[in-house]
């Protein structure tokens, strides 16, 4: 199998390491021990390597893997196409005619380009139904989230601070947060009780196991629309953690990449800026416009990671200092900087792609949650996002991380459904699973509810009731079909997909 | 209470003193007797010596309480001082502390922001200090433009090479568009905007690193081969360092940098790393040449102080002097990073910037050469930014002999990778074979002539320039220009450069070169028509120095 080969890996280096340091010392990378070994043995790693040998293809490959653990937006990709088919000079850097190359050759300011920084301002607002201004000159541009995340953290944190996050979160927070910066995460543990909803006293408790573990704790990051729920905070809870933060004196980070992926209109996203906005300064308050945060990026919303375009929001002129200094580490190319200001300049094109886009990834959503209802499979209300939060605890032999992980195993290597197990997002309560919709097209999902219908009708047939599940799980314990041994403890640690060719953030 | 008591005692010792200044004590109130009574022992000298140095001290003291507890709650808003309180607490203290001051902060303090960290105050500070960026900002402000504004700031501190640029601009009009057109016109190009949008490997794709390898291959005289697999693509050759120094070394560990060195490298790799850079002087008197010898003892220091030395850094061509290391020089630095077992980390961004006639010999070259030697100690950072005069493609390599250095290096890309379509572009621009050919030899060409114009010019008012072979500065020894031979003096003189010259050039002090004078002059951003301006403008400078005399 595939996964032999891939556990002596890190042995390989041993004798062609330069052994740089004490022989007492084993990695080559000290502060990385991760970033060379332990992603490469991670189960969920090699799942996605294993999608990499065998992706699906409607006439290619009918039996291959389908990808649904990349949250990936390509309902779109043709709006964005017809606009370049418009306007051949955003790619070909001219204006008018004329090109502007001269200018963009050279041009390395880490404040980016004013044109580009100004439309990114009016896109976010326009995205925010315009109930909110965006200042230009509070932008910071990073190469991507993920940059700007990391970049955040470096400004506001240092070696051994936390930040407190509501599960589950995003599992790419634990590299993008941690690995170079030295912060903590300090979970806060939602439930499905009330809907993974954050609540005070989980909050509250979060904050006393930082202080337990003698962590300073320097804010919360909150992502909104969630990152794997698939839904947009309700303006009442924003309100409870702006509270929270207020009252702590600590910093609060709103990730709000997927923001224009909020499709509900019973339940439309609102942005903490605009809670902020509605407080009249109370004297409480006082400051708190400096300690809030937005992470912004146009992967998600206009479906385009591949030009790595991120921001900071702050209206912290300190914050906006600093990252602006720590983005000359990760600078969007003056090219696609240009490229994008024409794009997002263009305001009937962002006026319709906005709604277009919504409205196909509504029907997307529906298309998967009624293809899983039909099987018996439900899903948490989603009202955002490329994913839906899919429960599927009661096909689990037994509830626990480790039944999680089988049943997560059988879905990736016997249906051939490559979908993210909430483990690895450190959800608490075993059994939800993340299931991407928008990197497929209509037909491959269907497929893929195809292949799962044929897997729960074969597999549990006249176990329906959770009385025959039970026995089931009392039932000693198979051997599992993979050489890899499992156990609690890294399943914890997993990402959904830290395959090398192509990362998801 | 307190007081009192302490005010009393000395009174006895002191008393015979008494007699001798009648007159003051009678004449002061009764308070103000009190303090001077023991201060008189210690003019007298008798006995109350120890006493009346005290209580001054002590009454200090008291008084310092005092005032700390009556007053109002410090309001650390300044991310200096909270800079200086996060770093000095230790972080068991800082929790009940720290959260206590914010809590009120929020409150009272007028402008209530919590603190930024420390490194995020750092950052923020940054480069404030550095003679280097506030020439920059300087110029910034107030850019010189021949006709518009003919009195402002000529720029010579600054890596940009303005030279070819018409050619690089020509192939992107003819070729920019098609390159990129989603199903072009262009032979088998398999570009959709699917291969544009979607998530590509943070650390490059292979058709750039294939045409980077090919690209590398060339400027280095086609004597080296380098390995695709063996590379990682960052935003610009800033991360790429930034990126390497986070993977070879720890907090607290340190580079041996032989000076002078490119000033950036003190906010680039310092900054966010915690790395520390060790300047390895080298003298004119050896042209600057790097000496093992003085290698060795900053090891030694280094290692006296409990500092881990993890590696050498170059730059060769050497920015700022412009001189090549010499093939043997490179072999007994890696004779030494072997010896040490460190690394050792080449800057070769200038590669392709080579003029005159001496011959550039990459590290790369070394590697091949000696086949026993441990080659998993070897990187090199290279970029497109000075080469291609693409600064703003921000594109920039790691190249490693070491497989868990790239592996790591690799994942840390995710931070700083570059945009797909920018990637795209300078696949096709790279793989343009006659256009690369022709850029590189006359790119070669017009930076010779540049060079010699601005040697000249420098010769014409007295300045003798250091010989360079690459990059695209004169290092310029003005030494006789200054008052004082010393930092101060060669400061006051880039002051009068920058104010009343109007020319912005890099001091060899925020190079970390030890020997006063030297300046850094950049040739790539003048055109022909501006010489006699600097000459001109140089003038006032040193004609001014010769009258003084």
């Amino acid at each position: 199998m595939a996964v032999v080969d891939t556990l002596d890996m890190p042995k390989k280096h041993k004798g062609h390491d330069p052994c740089l340091r004490s022989p007492t010392s084993r990695s080559c990378c000290p502060r990385r021990p991760d970033a060379t070994a332990t992603a490469r043995t991670r189960p969920t790693s090699w799942a996605g390597r294993k999608y990499e040998k065998n992706p699906f293809d409607a006439v290619a490959n009918p039996g291959g893997i389908i990808q649904m653990g990349l949250a990936e937006n390509q309902l779109s990709f043709d709006l964005v196409e017809d606009w370049l088919e418009k306007n051949p000079d955003a790619l070909g850097l001219r204006r008018g005619g004329a090109s502007v190359f001269r200018e963009l050759a050279l041009f390395q300011d880490y404040h980016g380009l004013p044109a580009f920084k100004n439309a990114l301002a009016r896109f976010m607002s326009e995205q925010r139904g315009h109930r909110v201004a965006f200042d230009p000159s509070n932008i910071v541009l990073t190469a991507g989230a993920t940059s700007a995340n990391e970049a955040l953290m470096f400004c506001l944190a240092d070696q051994g601070d936390a930040f407190l996050i509501p599960t589950p979160y995003y599992p790419g927070f634990d590299r993008d947060l941690k690995w170079r910066t030295g912060a903590e995460i300090v979970p806060v543990h939602c439930t499905s009780a009330n809907g993974f909803r954050v609540t005070r006293a989980a909050l509250d408790d979060a904050y006393r196991r930082a202080q337990k573990r003698r962590l300073r704790v320097k804010g919360v990051l909150i992502t909104n629309p969630s990152n794997p729920l698939g839904t947009a905070v309700p303006r009442a809870d924003l309100d409870m953690i702006v509270d929270f933060v207020a009252a702590k004196g600590i910093h609060l980070v709103s990730d709000e990449i997927y923001s224009g992926t909020a499709f509900s209109d019973s339940m439309p996203f609102v942005s903490v800026l605009e809670v902020l906005a509605a407080r009249a300064p109370r004297a409480a308050d006082y400051g708190l416009d400096g300690r809030v945060h937005v992470v912004y990026s146009l992967s998600k919303d206009l479906g385009l990671p591949g030009f790595r375009v991120g921001a900071i929001y702050s209206s912290n002129p300190a914050v906006v200092s600093a990252a602006t200094k720590m983005s000359s580490f990760g600078l969007v190319s003056s090219q696609t900087q240009f490229l994008l200001a024409a794009l997002l300049g263009d305001k009937d094109f962002t006026r319709g792609y906005l709604a277009e886009n919504k409205l196909r990834l509504k029907e997307r959503r529906d298309q998967l949650v009624d293809g899983l209802k039909a099987i018996g499979i439900g899903c948490l209300e989603s009202d955002a996002g490329l994913f839906c939060w899919v429960d599927m605890s009661h096909l689990m032999r037994s509830r626990s991380f480790e039944g999680e992980m089988s049943l997560w195993k059988k879905v990736v290597f016997d249906v051939g459904l490559n979908i993210s197990p909430g483990s690895s997002c450190h959800c608490s309560e075993p059994g939800w699973f993340r299931v991407c919709f928008a990197n497929m097209s209509a037909k491959t999902l269907d497929v893929a509810m195809q292949r799962l219908r044929a897997f729960v009708e074969t597999s549990y047939k006249g176990a329906g009731t959770v009385g025959a599940l039970r026995r089931a799980a009392a039932a000693p314990a198979r051997s599992m079909s993979c050489p890899l041994a499992m156990n609690m403890k890294w399943a914890l640690r997993l990402t959904p997909l830290s395959a090398d060719r192509k990362a998801e953030r | 209470m307190k007081k009192g008591d302490i005010t009393r005692r000395p009174s006895s010792p002191s008393r015979s003193g008494r007699d001798g200044s009648k007159e003051r004590p009678q004449r002061r109130p009764d308070g103000g007797m009190r303090i001077v009574v023991p201060l008189q022992g210690v003019v007298q000298g008798r006995g109350g010596l120890v006493l009346g140095s005290l209580i001054p001290c002590a009454l200090f003291y008291f008084l310092q309480l005092y005032i700390k507890r009556n007053r109002p709650p410090p309001t650390p808003g300044s991310p200096s001082s909270a800079a200086a309180s996060s770093s000095a607490s230790t972080p068991a203290g800082a929790i009940s502390t720290t959260i206590q001051r914010t809590l009120s902060r929020g409150v009272l303090s007028p402008r209530g922001l919590p603190a930024l960290s420390a490194r995020g105050a750092v950052a923020r500070a940054g480069d404030d200090d550095s003679l280097y960026y506030a020439g920059l900002r300087r110029c910034a402000d107030d850019p010189y433009h021949p006709s518009s504004n003919p009195s402002g700031v000529i720029q010579l501190g600054l890596a940009e090479n303005h030279l070819s640029l018409d050619l690089v601009r020509r192939w992107m009009e003819e070729h920019a568009g098609p390159a990129l057109t989603p199903g072009g016109d262009d032979e088998a190009r398999e570009l959709t905007i699917r291969g544009l949008a979607t998530y590509q490997p943070y650390h490059g794709i292979l058709a750039l690193k294939m045409a980077l390898a090919e690209f590398m291959r060339k400027i280095m005289q086609e004597s080296v081969s380098f390995d695709p697999s063996q590379m990682v693509i960052t935003s610009g050759a800033t991360s790429a360092m930034e990126i390497l120094s986070f993977c070879v070394a720890d907090p607290g560990n340190a580079f041996l940098v032989p000076s002078p060195y490119y000033p950036g490298w003190d906010r680039d790799i310092k900054w966010r790393t915690g790395i520390e850079l060790i300047p390895v002087p080298c003298r004119s008197t050896d042209n600057f040449n790097i000496s093992i010898t003085a290698l060795e003892i900053a090891y030694n220091q280094a290692k006296k102080r409990g500092v881990r030395v993890r590696g050498v850094l170059i730059s060769n061509p050497s920015n700022p002097t412009g001189s090549f290391v010499p093939k043997q020089t490179l072999r007994d630095l890696l004779q030494f990073a072997t010896e040490k077992n460190i690394h050792l980390i080449s800057d070769e961004v200038f590669a392709g910037s080579t003029f005159g006639s001496d011959e550039f010999v990459s590290v790369a070259e070394v590697v091949d050469e000696l086949e026993d030697l441990d080659r998993g100690r070897v990187h090199i950072i290279y970029g497109v930014s000075k080469d291609l005069s693409l600064a703003g493609f921000r594109v920039g390599v790691i190249y490693s002999y070491n497989e868990s250095i790239v592996a790591a290096a690799a994942k840390i890309a995710r931070f700083s990778s570059v945009s797909t379509p920018t990637q795209h572009l300078l696949v096709a621009m790279l793989s343009d074979q006659k256009f690369i050919s022709s850029y590189l030899k006359i790119n070669r060409e017009r930076l010779q002539k540049a060079y010699r114009l601005l040697v000249d010019a420098l010769k014409q008012v007295g300045i003798e320039c250091f010989k360079s072979s690459g990059g695209f500065y004169c290092w310029a020894d003005m030494s006789k220009f200054i008052r004082s031979y010393s930092e101060k003096g060669e400061r006051k003189l880039w002051d009068r450069l920058l104010e009343e010259a109007k020319l912005n050039v890099t001091p060899g002090s925020s190079c970390h070169c030890i020997e006063p004078g030297w300046f850094r002059c950049c040739f790539t951003t003048l055109s022909e028509q501006d010489i006699p301006v600097v000459v001109e403008r140089l003038r006032r400078i040193t004609d001014g120095h010769k009258s003084n005399r």
